[in-house]
């Protein structure tokens, strides 16, 4: 072969680098636009909630954590997150356990009914418990009589909360479950193993990662819902009032710099929420099928 | 229950033979569980729509407030899922394809608006937009004012629905095939014409449902953007907001049809979504 006949090879060869991405100037530009969106409508309102905490001073800050109504809020959270995460890990494994294990007709259909409280609009899940418990409700009347307070109560703002977080853990352990198959579950039954015992020995520990990894978002959430549970409580200050919604409380009577400090507490369970599902994404990326799906 | 347990039987006489047990109880609690919290419920905004008439119905979405407060959430929400669009693919694009110092704690964050409680991004969100905030007095001078406005609005939709866009187009970038590109390179393409028309085609199922995905949530957002928005009828009120002020007005057939009637937007959404679906396996072969 030539000198001749091997140049032009040389010069497309020259140029491989550039063929399958763009040039440096684009690149730079290309960056730039990403990191200026993301710190401007990501990174700046996470760092306002943290300045306009302490911008009272940590004095005033520690004061508006601990004062009687923030407490009576956090109190209420904690419980209300204590009984609806807990109540969606017993469905989502049921689910799962029913879609992943077994074939049977309506699946597709069971599998799409789990994420439809993803579409509904929080304002709306707090509304069709109002229709169905509320004073003027279906149930309403029945309720009255019998003395039972759903709406403007603990029990509505349970309900709420478990509608908005219906789907978390569920749609972790569906993929999770489906990925595992069957044999381990078959082995451990011919071998004498009992169904409850092979779930807990067998089955358990092989989803554990992506459970956790579903009831770090399912608790994320059911702390930091508002639209539902503004609906639903009925705002009583100490009684009724949730994080979130004492958050708003303060905001409106002007109490800034009280409402970015309980709001600071609830960043910092994001900041955390956000550690966690990081770390499990990167240590156990094969066991959770669900963080790269859609 | 009896339905439940009905269906239950049901399903054991379709399933196919299997020797793992529980069918039953776990499918007759799955299925207790999903009427009790989420079929019955949603069966009652739909029922007490139904005792309108269709006639009552439409009179209600119609009304002047009703229609532009419906109005506003559709335009607003479509506005930041096109800004979402453009924004989140060329996110997408330089977190998959670009090696840069903080790219790791970047990818990270774009999840924030999901763990990130909305009532918290509302109020931060407003006050970096208001007249005297960090953004706001910046704006001020120009005559811009965001805050308590629709464009307030729209910047609380574009915080929420950023991820959506990113979160789906990322795995898609992420799988393309490199080949293709070296064979539109090698056929003489240009890097934009290979970009524009060869990849951005077979990214465009993924980038069409982040955007509906993100439309879809921003039509009945209402935390982030109440702070925002100055709630003014006819100006800044968001649908989900007038719901609110007809339940606290005890008018429920008014608050349901409302309520149903964004139910059917969103629906309708997702139907979109579902076709886009259905046709990139006709079209790509996958999904």
């Amino acid at each position: 072969m030539t000198d001749a006949a091997i140049a032009p090879l040389l010069v497309s060869e020259s140029r491989g680098s550039l063929v399958t991405t763009e040039k440096l100037p684009v690149r730079v530009i290309l960056i730039t636009v990403a990191v200026v969106f993301l710190v401007l409508f990501l990174l700046l309102p996470l760092a306002a909630v943290f300045v306009e905490a302490f911008r009272a001073g940590i004095g005033a800050y520690v004061a508006a954590i601990t004062e009687l109504d923030a407490l009576a809020a956090i109190r209420l959270t904690l419980l209300v997150a204590a009984i609806a995460v807990p109540a969606n890990i017993v469905f989502g494994l049921a689910a799962s356990w029913v879609i992943a294990k077994f074939e049977f007709k309506g699946k597709s259909v069971l599998n799409t009914l789990i994420d439809l409280p993803f579409s509904v609009s929080p304002v709306i899940s707090g509304l069709i418990y109002v229709l169905l418990f509320g004073a003027q409700g279906y149930f309403g009347p029945y309720l009255q009589s019998h003395g039972i307070q759903i709406i403007f109560a603990l029990p509505g703002i349970v309900l709420a909360t478990i509608f908005v977080t219906f789907p978390f853990v569920a749609r972790e352990l569906v993929p999770s479950m489906q990925e595992q198959g069957t044999q381990e579950e078959e082995a451990a039954l011919s071998l004498g193993a009992s169904g409850w015992k092979t779930f807990f020995k067998v089955t358990l520990p092989n989803i554990r990662w992506a459970l956790l990894y579903g009831v770090v978002l399912c608790n994320a959430r059911a702390m930091g819902e508002f639209g539902a549970v503004s609906v639903v409580s009925g705002h009583i200050r100490g009684k009724t009032n949730t994080m979130p919604l004492h958050v708003e409380i303060l905001y409106n009577e002007y109490s800034f710099a009280a409402a970015f400090a309980v709001a600071s507490l609830l960043a910092l369970l994001a900041l955390i929420t956000l550690v966690i599902k990081i770390g499990l994404e990167w240590r156990y990326a094969d066991q959770i099928a669900a963080s790269r799906r859609h | 229950m009896a339905v439940a347990q009905a269906a239950a039987a049901r399903g054991l006489e379709l399933k196919r033979p299997s020797a793992i047990p529980g069918f039953g109880l776990a499918l007759g609690f799955t299925l207790t569980y999903l009427s009790l919290i989420v079929l019955i419920p949603l069966a009652a905004l739909v029922l007490k729509s139904a005792t309108l008439g269709f006639e009552g119905f439409w009179n209600i979405v119609t009304g002047a407030r009703t229609l532009a407060a419906l109005r506003l959430s559709f335009v607003t929400s479509l506005v930041a899922a096109t800004i979402n669009a453009v924004f989140g693919v060329i996110i997408a694009w330089v977190l998959v394809r670009y090696r840069f110092p903080g790219r790791r704690l970047l990818d990270a964050f774009v999840d924030l608006p999901f763990a990130l409680p909305t009532a918290v991004a509302g109020i931060a969100l407003t006050v970096l937009y208001a007249p005297n905030g960090w953004i706001g007095s910046l704006l001020a001078p120009l005559g811009i004012k965001v805050a308590y406005t629709p464009l307030g609005i729209t910047i609380a939709l574009i915080f929420i629905g950023l991820p959506f866009v990113v979160r789906t187009v990322q795995p898609v970038l992420e799988e393309l095939d490199r080949e293709l590109e070296e064979a539109s390179a090698t056929l003489g393409a240009n890097r934009r014409q290979t970009v524009f028309r060869v990849m951005l085609p077979s990214l465009l199922p993924a980038i069409l449902t982040g955007f509906a995905l993100a439309l879809a949530r921003a039509v009945g957002e209402y935390g982030s953007v109440i702070f925002i928005a100055g709630n003014l009828p006819f100006i800044s009120e968001i649908a989900p907001l007038l719901i609110i002020i007809r339940l606290e007005e005890f008018s429920y057939p008014q608050a349901a049809a409302i309520g149903t009637a964004m139910l059917l937007i969103s629906f309708g959404i997702l139907l979109f979504v579902h076709l886009v679906q259905a046709w990139q396996r006709r079209r790509f072969g996958h999904d």
